[in-house]
């Protein structure tokens, strides 16, 4: 725990790490039935000694470079740039093999895993994305690997579960409550109730109870290990004057945020899903309609009502489609750390066209929203805004051929 | 001494507490029921506050939840039934529900309503035993509400003996790992960790819950604690019967076989 030790002797509070309990500020920690705590308790006591093994760091940074095909470039969108007057550099995390982010996450906790002896291995998916960068590297390394993904996103995202199978996984569909992430969660947690001993669970997002967020972070921070470097090789300058990454649970942000969290020179900017808008009863805008309480096993921000019933959002993209955020995300916002943006889902798909015809890149439809609000951040001709573009479109084709048909229907 | 210790204390063994969702399977059917429990030979209620995400529930409880809030049921609604059940029966009711629903409503208020309404205990399995004891515990003891906590058996010998020290109400023995509504026999290994809890001298009184489901399970739990709590299989009869004389019929079947 270096970074607790150096947090103490220069008396500076981090923003990157949580405490002891878990906590970043008065969000994270653990609300966990105590069927669960050993496993929470095993995965505590050990997560960072074996992140912080010269062993382990060796065995990850080779599959990253290796099977994952890192570092991923950081690329000057000219075109891009020429439209919105400043320096966009894409971080291309849809050239990760399984075309997004989520496999930094899930390279790092299949080799967790392994340490803890586990044999199975279950996992939550929305989009998609990280169920399939779950069966890859459960087939890389030979475990069982089963899916929890809503009933709903299951009919939406079917060449992804074309891929899970493939890779060996079985695909376990989520009927209960409103049938997308937040339920697919619900049932991953039940399934490691019920198969303690046996199973490791990877999260795929930086939420969950302590020490999910802070693990899941520390394994998505490459993202912006390399931002920095990549950026002052390109244009000798320190630091990005923003970065911008559109949040769901929050892993692609918490990956490409984490080693400029405490540099207030680099302003960070979220984008979130308002679906058919803010007011409109369909969005998971949950920094504006969400409020303090817990989901998942961590106190964070959620869309919930009066009475503590966690409210069913609404994202035309089944990765953002989520009621919570991650606490660390929590804490930025509330401490006025990060700012946040909301983008709809008909910009979101312009979002998808511009960046298809002026860079030859088409984007995941959750990545757009973070392209959506580019022309809102304020950034000038000399600033340099990096954008993690955290997945590619192929998933989302069905999506973008129908978009004119399905726009008005609601889930 | 709160109601639910109280119960325990005097009747020692068999103590038979019966779970079902409030508002399940009708909105105003709570008053009916808890009579028809406490007429059964029930000694302790335990009623579910319905909620969206219930972690540590079953098929089936998460069904009556569902059924629930679709009906209508709301925190204070739950609370004007409970006070009518509370008017005519004398038997304690506990209250069963995650932690997210009391920060929401708002603790104290919450407990103020829980209290008017003549709530007896607390069941909040995803509420930490420290902040339990850090923010709350004086509260409880001052309201005389009987709080209980969960232990299950990957729980550590010491969390066991923190946990029946926390417990004013009972230590909630969860059978096996798992969530709540299996239909299995009790095993070889549950019953040692069973036998094991029971040789601790864990400082409050044990019930053994998940999967007790009929006479068999109920008599096994009970020679190795206090006694039992069933839950899903009560909910599964009463969306066949919910009138008295079923109600009357499933508890029979549960003391007697």
């Amino acid at each position: 725990m270096s970074e607790v030790k150096t947090r103490v002797e220069s008396d500076l509070i981090s923003l990157k790490h949580p405490d002891e309990r878990g906590y970043y500020g008065e969000f994270g920690g653990a609300y966990i039935p105590e069927m669960l705590f050993a496993n929470v308790e095993q995965l505590r006591l050990i997560y960072q000694e074996v992140i912080d093994d010269p062993a382990f760091q060796a065995e990850y940074k080779s599959l990253l470079r290796d099977f994952v095909g890192r570092p991923s470039p950081l690329y000057l969108a000219k075109r891009l740039s020429e439209i919105y007057g400043t320096n966009v550099w894409l971080k291309r995390e849809d050239l990760n093999h399984t075309g997004a982010h989520k496999i930094n996450n899930t390279v790092g906790q299949i080799l967790i895993a392994k340490r803890l002896g586990k044999k199975r291995i279950i996992a939550e998916t929305g989009a998609g994305q990280h169920g399939v960068a779950t069966a890859t590297v459960c087939a890389l390394m030979g475990l069982e690997c089963f899916v929890y993904m809503g009933a709903v996103d299951i009919e939406r995202q079917a060449p992804n579960v074309a891929r899970m199978n493939m890779l060996g996984a079985t695909v376990i569909p989520a009927e209960s409550g409103s049938k997308t992430l937040k339920d697919a969660t619900n049932e991953a947690i039940r399934d490691w109730i019920n198969n303690a001993e046996t199973t490791h669970y990877i999260i795929g997002s930086a939420i969950g109870p302590h020490p999910y967020p802070d693990m899941v972070t520390q394994l998505q921070a490459i993202v912006s290990e390399e931002i920095s470097y990549q950026l002052t090789e390109q244009t000798g300058k320190e630091h990005p004057d923003y970065v911008v990454a559109c949040v769901g649970g929050g892993s692609n942000a918490a990956g490409a945020f984490y080693h400029f969290l405490d540099d207030k020179r680099v302003k960070l900017i979220l984008a979130e899903a308002a679906g058919k808008g803010i007011d409109s009863g369909h969005s998971a805008a949950t920094s504006i309609l969400g409020s303090k309480g817990i989901i998942h096993g961590c106190m964070t921000l959620l869309m919930q009502d009066p009475d503590g019933q966690i409210i069913e959002p609404y994202s035309l993209s089944a990765g953002l489609d989520y009621p919570g955020i991650g606490p660390l995300h929590a804490n930025l916002i509330t401490s006025g750390r990060a700012k946040v943006y909301a983008a709809t889902d008909d910009e979101a798909m312009q979002a998808v066209f511009e960046l298809s015809k002026v860079e030859g890149i088409i984007p995941a439809l959750e990545t757009a929203h973070a392209l959506a609000i580019l022309s809102r951040i304020g950034a000038t001709k000399d600033e340099h805004v990096v954008v993690c573009l955290s997945g590619r479109g192929d998933k989302d084709l069905n999506t973008y051929m129908n978009y004119e048909n399905i726009k008005d229907q609601v889930h | 001494m709160n109601k639910v210790r109280a119960k325990i204390n005097e009747k020692q063994q068999r103590v038979l507490n019966v779970y079902f969702t409030a508002g399940h399977p009708t909105l105003d059917g709570i008053p009916n029921i808890a009579e028809g429990l406490q007429e059964a030979g029930v000694d302790l209620i335990e009623l579910g506050m319905p909620y969206s995400d219930p972690l540590a529930d079953g098929l089936t409880i998460q069904k009556s939840s569902e059924v629930a809030l679709k009906n209508g049921m709301n925190l204070k609604h739950l609370f004007d039934q409970v006070k009518q059940a509370t008017s005519s029966i004398e038997i304690p009711i506990i209250l069963m529900g995650y932690y997210n629903q009391l920060i929401q409503f708002g603790m104290d208020r919450f407990l103020d309503m829980a209290t008017t309404a003549g709530v007896s205990g607390l069941i909040i399995p995803d509420l930490p035993m420290f902040e339990y004891e850090a923010k709350f515990q004086k509260t409880f003891e001052d309201r005389n509400l009987g709080m209980s906590f969960l232990i299950s058996p990957m729980t550590s010998d010491e969390r066991i003996m923190q946990a029946g020290k926390l417990s004013s109400g009972f230590l909630y023995m969860v059978s096996q790992s798992s969530i709540t509504g299996k239909t299995q026999d009790i095993s070889q290994e549950q019953l040692a960790y069973f036998d094991k809890v029971n040789n601790m001298g864990v400082e409050a009184p044990r019930l053994i819950g998940f999967g007790i489901h009929n006479n068999e399970t109920f008599e096994t739990a009970c020679k190795y604690s206090n006694g039992a709590i069933v839950g899903s299989s009560f909910i599964r009869a009463l969306e066949k019967d919910a009138s008295k004389a079923g109600i009357k019929t499933f508890v029979s079947s549960i003391l007697n076989g």
